[in-house]
């Protein structure tokens, strides 16, 4: 039973019998536990990370919306920028980004993305302010690239340090709050994009009200000999359960939330990918810190123009999945596409498949009728509003 | 019962063949949410890939493991993919062919020489 290769996620029957891999993967402080919990592991950005556990795909998902579910994120790059003066860090990464980082209030979190020259996106990112410093996380597989470029352009007036011996744990769900509590009941008070450093399980824990599942929850950075035991503690409690790699893929996609590398890449414009919302007043047009990010000409002008295309949701009018890659038609005859999926798959709490893709900006509204081309069929397909879950974040 | 290498269960009887995949193939798969079955009365080839499975992650063809005509399909599955993760050796087969060579049966294997294969 050959897994198509044709479509982007190969090799759930290709794991496992395919002998060691020649690629060095890196583990988590959470391998073990990984594997004693059962998880089917698979290579990921260069680490060796659970896609699933004994429960599946779609268990997990459902865990997560309904109860609460706990990720393993430590294979994400975390960063801390310090200057002499906060304020220096802050300007110095506004040179590498179009948000608005100095106005960033100690103890909050904000969603950003590296630019490039073409207007482009090299990873996205969150930062937070916590005080003396700022701390970062990247995307795994683009972690070695930011960190290049922000020693390139940073250093040495802030210094860049690249968090080697900290697990990321998120901890995602309606219950996770109380979950979360029981260790440390300040929790409660945060709101979503706070952050504070709070002893949790006898750690230091760096802790912020979000996450990437379209749920109230919380990331957790934690002192790497303290990662499974914390995962432990958390996973005792009835309401928790693990969840791997395949959940968090169809948890943010109902989201309608990017995944790097697929949604938005190099040669994505912010602005079609309808993330303008995170470049801050001040950092446009007219703004007292406009442009000084890379590509900022380009990207402020598309901002003035409006998108050539747009990042849409897709509902399958069936019942098959319209994955990665998929070309959009505007009819059953025409011949040039009009856009195409970006992520797409089957939504556990939609019930039924769910996709992300771009298509052409008179083709954008909610409600228009297109058609995928799956398996050389053209299958019809309606534009639809992201994200497709209402998201349960605690403002 | 024969098995193929590519984790398909065939069933002979008489000159009907009904084909399901295995256990090990459905633990693989992970959670199935869509099936595609070929229309009755096709003509199929040894390796014509003749049925699409995706799960929430991947998606696999089932190939014709012998020459013959689809005579019969488990449209049940169109409806609740899930059933091949509930019961892949048993309600929920794929499809029945009816074949004119039965020896090509010969060329797969049978209960103990695929455990050994999965075990490999």
């Amino acid at each position: 039973m050959p897994v198509r290769s044709d479509k982007g996620n190969s090799g759930i029957l290709n794991t496992g019998k395919d002998g060691p891999l020649n690629e060095e993967l890196k583990h988590t402080p959470l391998y073990d536990l990984h594997v004693e919990l059962g998880a089917k592991m698979v290579p990921f950005a260069g680490y060796e990370m659970p896609v699933q556990y004994p429960a599946g795909v779609m268990a997990e998902h459902k865990q997560t919306r309904t109860k609460a579910g706990l990720f393993d994120v430590s294979h994400m790059g975390q960063v801390v920028l310090r200057a002499r003066d906060p304020d220096d860090a802050a300007l110095a990464l506004e040179t590498l980004v179009p948000v608005d980082v100095l106005g960033l209030a100690e103890g909050r979190q904000r969603y950003g993305y590296f630019t490039n020259e073409g207007g482009g996106i090299e990873d996205d990112l969150m930062i937070a302010n916590r005080g003396d410093h700022l701390f970062l996380v990247v995307n795994a597989a683009c972690k070695d690239a930011d960190l290049a470029r922000m020693r390139a352009a940073l250093e040495p007036q802030v210094t860049v340090k690249l968090i080697r011996n900290r697990g990321l744990l998120a901890l995602q769900g309606p219950a996770a709050v109380e979950v979360l509590a029981e260790h440390h009941p300040g929790v409660r008070d945060m709101r979503f994009m706070d952050v504070e450093t709070l002893p949790i399980a006898g750690a230091e824990c760096w802790v912020s009200r979000s996450g990437y599942t379209g749920e109230d929850g919380f990331e957790i950075s934690v002192p790497e000999a303290a990662t499974a035991d914390l995962a432990r503690a958390l996973l005792a409690h009835e309401d928790v359960s693990p969840v791997g790699l395949g959940a968090r893929d169809s948890l943010r996609l109902e989201a309608g939330l990017c995944l790097y590398g697929h949604d938005i890449d190099s040669d994505t414009s912010p602005v079609d990918a309808g993330l303008t919302w995170a470049i801050q007043k001040v950092r446009r047009e007219g703004g007292a810190r406009a442009g000084g990010f890379p590509g900022a000409d380009r990207l402020l002008a598309a901002m003035a123009e409006g998108p050539a295309r747009k990042r849409v949701g897709l509902l399958p009018d069936g019942r098959a999945p319209m994955r990665e890659g998929v070309q959009l038609f505007a009819s059953q005859e025409a011949d040039r596409p009009i856009g195409q999926v970006t992520s797409g798959g089957f939504g556990p709490t939609i019930g039924a498949p769910v996709a992300m893709g771009y298509v052409r900006a008179d083709l954008a509204t909610p409600g228009t009728g297109l058609f995928g081309d799956v398996r050389g069929k053209r299958l019809p397909v309606t534009v639809a509003k992201l994200p497709f879950v209402a998201p349960g974040f605690k403002r | 019962m024969k098995y193929t290498e590519e984790h398909e269960w065939l069933d002979l009887d008489g000159d009907v063949v009904t084909v399901g995949i295995t256990a090990h193939a459905a633990e693989q798969l992970g959670d199935v949410v869509f099936v595609e079955l070929p229309d009755i009365g096709t003509s199929v080839t040894r390796d014509d890939e003749i049925v699409v499975i995706e799960s929430v992650k991947a998606a696999s063809d089932i190939l014709a493991p012998i020459d013959g005509e689809v005579v019969e399909v488990n449209e049940v599955l169109v409806e609740e993919p899930g059933k091949v993760n509930d019961d892949p050796e048993g309600d929920a087969w794929f499809f029945k062919l009816k074949i004119e060579d039965a020896s090509m049966m010969d060329d797969y294997m049978d209960e103990a020489a695929y455990k050994a294969f999965i075990a490999d």
